[in-house]
């Protein structure tokens, strides 16, 4: 009874799905997929190499210290960074005294403690970065996890925005359609080809660094990303310290545990 | 099942003997995974993976449990609990990135598990309770991983509870008031993530209570093995400890080098991207994938795309996923070969490998956009996937002529007897 039961169920499914593949083949086969722009002009990111990339790498200090200029100064306009605290800036070489000067700089609206009133107040190390009020077409995402919400997070940054070009004439003849609209900006790095934000990095020298590295603007994309690598997850060096120990440690263990295996079935042949 | 020949609990400390008269807890370990449980001296390596899925268990519970002192279920602070407990709880990172990764070695070692199952016939009599137990451990694993990832309340969080409670809605007539009383609203909300928060901490511990049932319905025939020959007499058993304990226990070992690379250098590599962005419900995900461990069945699910006279497709997928599963319960009964490995069933292999590779297919199409070629692809898969189970495992199992079987266990590990020894057992 199961079995034929069974065998009236397989049957019907093996129909169904014969019927819908023959019927998607010749679909298919007769109606090719459309193009559209994003399918011919899109490009994947470009690869980019950071000194923590890798089993052994590690942040460059300065290097995260020139992104978080970068972010400051020009990124912060218009986006936020509120999975990040100012004492996190620690991490990135700063001392007690130039964390308090920083986070001083920023407003942050919280309960005064006497009063229970809710009032703006210059920021304390303790407080995360402020959320930033913003008018402007689109919604900038908040940047603290940026480099891992998007798939080949820190390249795909870098390239976005060392990206920005006129739009190619070979895809207005092609799809005249998708001409970038009106407060959009071509850009071939992002998915569907044209987005809100205006090119941030626009001209060699736009930040000062003061340790004397040149800012182009590929120097500073690069900057920034590093930068925004290490906001999305200031636990990495810790974690991959943590992972050669205990490695490290499973390894010796497994060996012992190997031989003493051996050991015990020495005498059973067959192991 | 003891045989005769395994060795009986014997405290000997003053304290034991004692407690075994009072309690004898260690009485019961001592005859389920001690000195005093007999297994096959022949076991492979696949007979490892069901010790792996024990200790997985473990880890998830551990892990999961820290969690839940500092994650939040509400779905204002859902998704910055989570950033909180990767950021500044100590080792936050460490029991998040753990449990996430746990749950993909969780599935790799029951997925192995189950295969060795299908390859060496361990679901034949008088084994089929295990099976079945196997079978509702694995359907309360997909609930209880789905509904962890939908915890950390991203995109692929809302929006994969948003596609899966909507498979719910294909049910005709009743299927979207049961999709509004899953969620308890018409969209994933607070009441979603509030009872998925509360279920997903439940169900692992009923996932125990089902493991405990399977290894004692294990321990009624106990353990079968590569050659699917019984025991026959003393000779082809050893004791689980401490010939198992060291076999297991390398091995535990070997996976969690494996595990923790995984953890320690690529926590994110199983992960989707978008789960990194807070959950939007007014923003769809360009795709919508659950997590890797559900590809071959999204991948069912996905592969039915015409109506069928007047069987809209959307439910004939709900169905053939749900299916997909259900039908391993009918296995011990669809195949009707006394042979159980796969070992002597040259025909019968031959399928095998040949569902492993529609699995793999399924695998890889359930991942993708749900456009050609990998829809084409995943019909065919299904269609063999279903061909597998409900036509030709049974058909094959009764045509089919199995290679001889040796006579027992011993005499496949160490060859037929010679003369003399024959004429000396004589
Ligand atoms: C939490 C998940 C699970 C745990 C902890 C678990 C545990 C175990 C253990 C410890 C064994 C004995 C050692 C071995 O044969 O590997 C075993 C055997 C077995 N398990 Fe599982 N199991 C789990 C899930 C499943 C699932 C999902 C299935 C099938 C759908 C299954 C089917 C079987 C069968 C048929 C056996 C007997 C194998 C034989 O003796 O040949 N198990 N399980």
């Amino acid at each position: 009874m199961i079995r034929i039961l069974s065998l009236l169920v397989g049957a019907f499914f093996t129909v169904v799905l014969g019927y819908s593949f023959v019927r998607g083949a010749y679909t298919a086969a007769t109606e090719p997929a459309a193009l559209t722009a994003e399918k011919v002009f899109y490009k994947k990111p470009e690869p980019l190499h950071l000194p923590s990339d890798g089993m052994f790498g590690k942040f460059d200090r300065q290097q995260l210290q020139r992104g978080f200029q970068v972010y400051q100064e020009v990124c912060a306009a218009c986006h936020s960074l509120k999975h990040v605290a100012f004492r996190d800036l620690a991490a990135l070489g700063y001392n007690e005294a130039e964390i308090k000067a920083i986070a001083g700089k920023a407003t942050v609206s919280a309960k005064d403690p006497l009063t229970g009133e809710v009032k703006d107040r210059p920021g304390t190390a303790a407080d995360k970065f402020p959320p930033v009020v913003y008018a402007g077409l689109g919604v900038p995402p908040d940047l603290s996890l940026i480099t891992k919400a998007r798939p080949n997070g820190a390249a795909y940054v870098h390239s976005l925005l060392i990206g920005y070009q006129a739009q190619p004439a070979e895809l207005l003849k092609q799809f005249p359609d998708a001409k970038t609209g009106d407060g959009l900006h071509y850009n071939p790095y992002f998915k569907n080809l044209n987005l809100a934000m205006a090119p941030p990095l626009t001209g060699e020298g736009q930040v000062t660094y003061s340790d004397g590295t040149k800012a182009t603007v590929d120097q500073m994309s690069t900057d920034v990303t590093a930068f925004l690598v290490w906001t999305a997850e200031p636990t990495l060096e810790h974690r991959r310290q943590t992972g050669f120990w205990w490695i490290g440690f499973l390894i010796f263990a497994t060996v012992l545990g190997y031989m003493s295996y051996r050991n015990i079935w020495a005498e059973k042949k067959g192991h | 099942m003891s045989y005769p020949w395994a060795n009986e609990y014997k405290p000997s400390h003053p304290a034991m003997v004692w407690l075994d008269e009072r309690l004898p807890l260690p009485r019961l370990i001592y005859g389920a995974v001690g000195g005093g449980y007999e297994v096959p001296r022949n076991l492979n390596y696949f007979w490892n993976f069901g010790f792996l899925a024990g200790l997985c268990l473990m880890i998830q519970i551990v892990t999961g449990v820290v969690l839940a002192m500092h994650y939040a279920p509400n779905t204002l602070v859902a998704f910055d609990s989570t950033e909180h407990i990767m950021r500044d709880v100590n080792w936050g990172w460490l029991m998040r990135y753990a449990h996430a990764n746990g749950a993909s070695a969780f599935f790799v070692v029951v997925y192995i598990h189950i295969f060795r199952g299908f390859y060496f016939g361990s679901y034949k009599a008088p084994r089929e309770m295990i099976w079945l137990l196997g079978v509702v451990i694995f359907l309360l694993m997909m609930a209880t991983a789905f509904m962890g990832y939908v915890l950390p309340w991203g995109q692929m969080s809302f929006w994969g509870a948003q596609v899966i409670t909507g498979l719910f809605g294909a049910i005709p007539l009743v299927g979207e008031p049961i999709q509004h009383w899953l969620l308890g609203g018409f969209a994933p909300d607070n009441a979603a993530l509030n009872r998925f928060f509360s279920l997903h901490f439940l169900l692992p511990f009923v996932i125990l209570g089902v493991v405990i049932l399977h290894i004692w319905a294990l321990h009624i025939p106990g353990s079968s093995n590569p050659t699917g020959v019984e025991v026959k007499s003393e000779s082809d058993t050893v004791p689980f400890h401490p010939y198992y304990t060291a076999k297991d226990g390398w091995t535990v070992g070997l996976f969690m080098v494996i595990y923790s690379t995984v953890v320690f250098f690529a926590p994110n590599m199983l992960g989707h991207p978008d789960n990194y962005i807070p959950a939007n419900p007014m923003s769809t995900p360009a795709l919508i994938v659950p997590e890797w461990y559900f590809w071959p069945f999204y991948a069912i699910l996905r592969a039915f795309t015409f109506d069928f006279f007047f069987i809209p497709a959307k439910l004939m997928g709900v169905l053939a996923m749900f299916a997909a599963i259900l039908i391993w319960f009918l296995l011990p009964w669809l195949d009707r070969s006394p042979v159980r490995s796969a070992n002597y069933r040259p025909l019968y292999r031959k399928f095998f490998y040949a569902l492993v590779v529609a699995m793999v297919v399924l695998f890889w199409c359930g991942g993708a956009h749900a456009e050609e070629p990998y829809i084409m692809l995943s019909q065919l898969a299904t269609l063999y996937y279903f061909a597998h189970f409900l036509i030709i495992v049974p058909i094959v199992s009764s045509i089919e002529r199995p290679d001889p079987l040796p006579y027992s266990i011993t005499e496949s590990v160490l060859g037929p007897p010679t003369a003399l020894e024959s004429a000396a057992k004589a």
